[in-house]
């Protein structure tokens, strides 16, 4: 019993970090670039929903003005920060991603001060538990493994089914033949960001409600967590994501739970190391080739 | 002509030296620096202003009496130990001749190492830990740094006992941070007490600093079904951990120690922590005349309720302040090595009513008063009474 109880708990840290996997991996896919601002639009994401909850705005819509501060706030830096620099070598796009999440950091420490706010999760999930045969599932675990799993459902879906989704494939596999097969590449870039990080938004309210307290720096963490996930699972590969996000979640839930708490970060790292070792390319990635 | 030239230099270099050394401890106006060195900023930056807040007010109404001035310099050190090493060789540099600080446990410790070379009185408001003030490894209490705060082992060693006489409980769990100094000496200090009175320790479960997810443990704690669960940390993890502690189906009374003050601020739903009980050195609901009359100046200048970090900073100002002026009426020089003895001793002899009770030492440099227990009811953190 109690092993399912640590079971549910993984999962719903392992769809949190999921979510935020997805994104980097969706920009890893497309532009080859390691958006290591992604953590930091979770923090945006949680200061808004704090603000519009604060200005009386109803939970429901104040989820909506988070999810979309956060796609809009990741356009904008494709817009301001990413897109000049399309052409240029990869790493001076790294050093740029790294510039861009320093500066939300510390925007938030000015804006916000240093000290921890609380959120208001319980006003946009109930706390409470639900006992199915003696087993209690606290109900924010249900929402957040529900809700995830619909999201990337749905991810999966668009990126099959649809016209854009078939665009932001081809971008992603060859973006010159795309372009001159007339897929406009911006636009289709533009809606990678948008996407990943309204996922990013959706995994920054379930994540605050499961962890009610707001700190500038709390999205270094969480991004570097998610990024360990989609590295895992073969960045680039939506898959990949999903099933490093879980298997990170899960990972850290029973090392936890056997007392070894100390060592959470380090078997979480480990891992990395090892699957790395044994499979460079990750889980689901494809082998890369060198062309010369 | 040579010799001359050297004369000239050592002349000069003998004058040079003797300005210098009759600049060390006061200032211009004859005042003596006092350091104070507090984390205003980070993660415990709440307990760091409290503190400052308290000793600056006892600071600024002494000064207001006339007579000996006291000026104080402050440091902001994050609540990080490097710093906080880096902000008292700073404000050595500025001619300090005793300390106020540091504020919480492992920063203190990090300034106690390079203090003590200094043998630079001084007085921690909240460092609760016993190695503050005494090095178990050489058995010697570390003479220059006093506290006006409880330790760790009095708290954990009072709340066990508090438990099992008030609430009648049974069985007990702790969650603490395996990587905190604070955290373990409480946890040590519960469990030993709980062992000697029969209280049964049915889970300790550890946790990483940093760390936001706590369900794994408290998942094992709720398989364990204790009367109370104590989380012997401050209170931005405890605010998440009591939150989880419900989801996970905990349904201990929780307890905890001075680090909980302030937590309130950081919850959304207080019914998370309805029914806890904490210990503290303060409470502002006291009727004690000091108290009040100190709560109304600390509104006056502040426009809040002091809490108990600003209380103890207020205690440690005065406690200090007292034997300081005793050195100066001793007509010793402020920042010379006798001055700082002469400080360090009078800090020893203390007997002084502070806003946190009378205040004497024992031979660990550790005050001896009785501590409050706050409980949460309603919503509110009420005065429960003295134990």
């Amino acid at each position: 019993m109690q092993f399912l109880s640590q079971l549910i708990n993984g999962l719903q840290l392992g769809s949190i970090y999921a979510l935020v996997a997805l994104g980097y991996s969706m920009v890893y896919g497309i532009i080859m670039l390691l958006n290591f601002a992604h953590g930091d639009i979770i923090m945006v994401g949680g200061y808004l929903a704090m603000l519009a909850i604060g200005a009386g705005v109803a939970p429901a819509f104040a989820v909506m003005i988070s999810i979309f501060g956060c796609t809009i706030l990741a356009v904008i830096i494709e817009k301001g920060a990413y897109k000049p620099l399309r052409s240029a070598p990869r790493l001076s796009l790294l050093i740029t991603a790294i510039g861009v999440s320093l500066l939300l950091q510390n925007l938030a420490l000015l804006i916000f001060s240093a000290n921890a706010k609380p959120f208001p999760g319980t006003s946009i999930l109930p706390s409470g538990s639900v006992s199915i045969g003696g087993l209690s599932i606290g109900t924010t675990a249900i929402i957040t493994i529900v809700v995830s799993v619909v999201s990337m459902a749905a991810l999966t879906l668009v990126v099959q089914k649809t016209k854009i989704g078939k665009a932001m494939r081809a971008v992603s596999e060859d973006t010159e033949a795309a372009q001159l097969m007339g897929i406009p590449v911006d636009l289709i870039i533009s809606v990678t960001f948008a996407i990943g990080s309204a996922l990013a938004g959706i995994g920054s309210i379930l994540f605050c409600c499961r962890y009610p307290l707001l700190t500038p720096t709390m999205g270094s963490m969480l991004g570097l967590k998610a990024f360990i996930a989609a590295v895992l699972g073969g960045i680039g590969s939506i898959p990949g994501a999903v099933v490093g996000g879980f298997a990170i979640g899960l990972a850290e839930v029973f090392v936890n739970s056997v007392g070894l708490s100390t060592w959470t970060d380090a078997v979480v790292f480990g891992i990395l190391i090892i699957v790395l070792l044994a499979r460079p390319s990750g889980f689901f990635g494809r082998p890369m080739v060198e062309k010369v | 002509m040579k010799k001359f030239r050297i004369l000239a230099v050592m002349l000069v270099s003998a004058l040079l030296v003797s300005s210098l050394a009759s600049c060390g401890g006061t200032s211009a106006s004859g005042a003596v620096k006092v350091g104070i060195l507090a984390p205003l900023t980070g993660d415990v930056a709440q307990y760091g202003i409290a503190v400052s807040n308290g000793a600056k007010l006892y600071l600024d109404e002494f000064n207001a009496k006339g007579g000996l001035q006291i000026e104080y310099v402050e440091y902001d050190e994050e609540g990080d130990p490097a710093k906080a090493v880096t902000g008292y060789n700073h404000l050595v540099d500025q001619g300090i001749t005793a300390l106020i600080g540091d504020v919480t446990t492992t920063p203190t410790l990090a300034v106690v190492e390079v203090a003590k070379a200094d043998n630079m009185p001084m007085i921690t408001a909240s460092a609760t830990a016993a190695s503050v003030t005494y090095d178990a490894e050489s058995d010697a209490v570390n003479g220059n740094v006093f506290r006006s705060c409880f330790i760790d082992p009095f708290q954990g060693t009072k709340m066990a006992s508090f438990v099992q006489e008030k609430l009648s409980a049974k069985t007990a769990a702790v969650l603490f941070c395996s990587e905190d100094d604070y955290s373990i000496g409480l946890k040590d200090s519960f469990v030993e007490q709980a062992g000697r009175i029969g209280l049964e320790v049915v889970s300790t479960e550890a946790f990483a600093k940093g760390a936001t997810d706590f369900q794994a443990q408290l998942t094992n704690i709720a398989a364990k079904a204790p009367d109370v669960l104590f989380i012997s940390y401050y209170y931005g993890d405890v605010a998440l951990a009591a939150a989880q502690a419900k989801e996970a189906g905990v349904s201990a009374t929780l307890i905890g120690a001075d680090g909980w003050a302030g937590i309130m601020e950081v919850l959304t739903d207080p019914g998370v922590i309805e029914g806890a009980y904490y210990c503290s050195g303060y409470s502002s609901d006291d009727t004690t005349p000091a108290v009040q009359e100190f709560i109304k100046s600390y509104q006056a200048k502040y426009g809040e309720v002091p809490n108990m970090f600003a209380a103890q900073g207020y205690d440690a100002a005065k406690v200090i302040v007292n034997a300081v002026q005793k050195a100066v009426d001793a007509k010793l020089q402020p920042g010379s090595a006798e001055f700082k003895q002469a400080v360090i001793d009078n800090l020893k002899a203390t007997s002084l009513d502070c806003v946190t009770g009378h205040i004497t030492y024992d031979e660990y440099n550790n005050p001896e008063k009785d501590a409050v227990i706050i409980n949460v009811k309603g919503g509110v953190e009420t005065f429960w009474g003295k134990y």
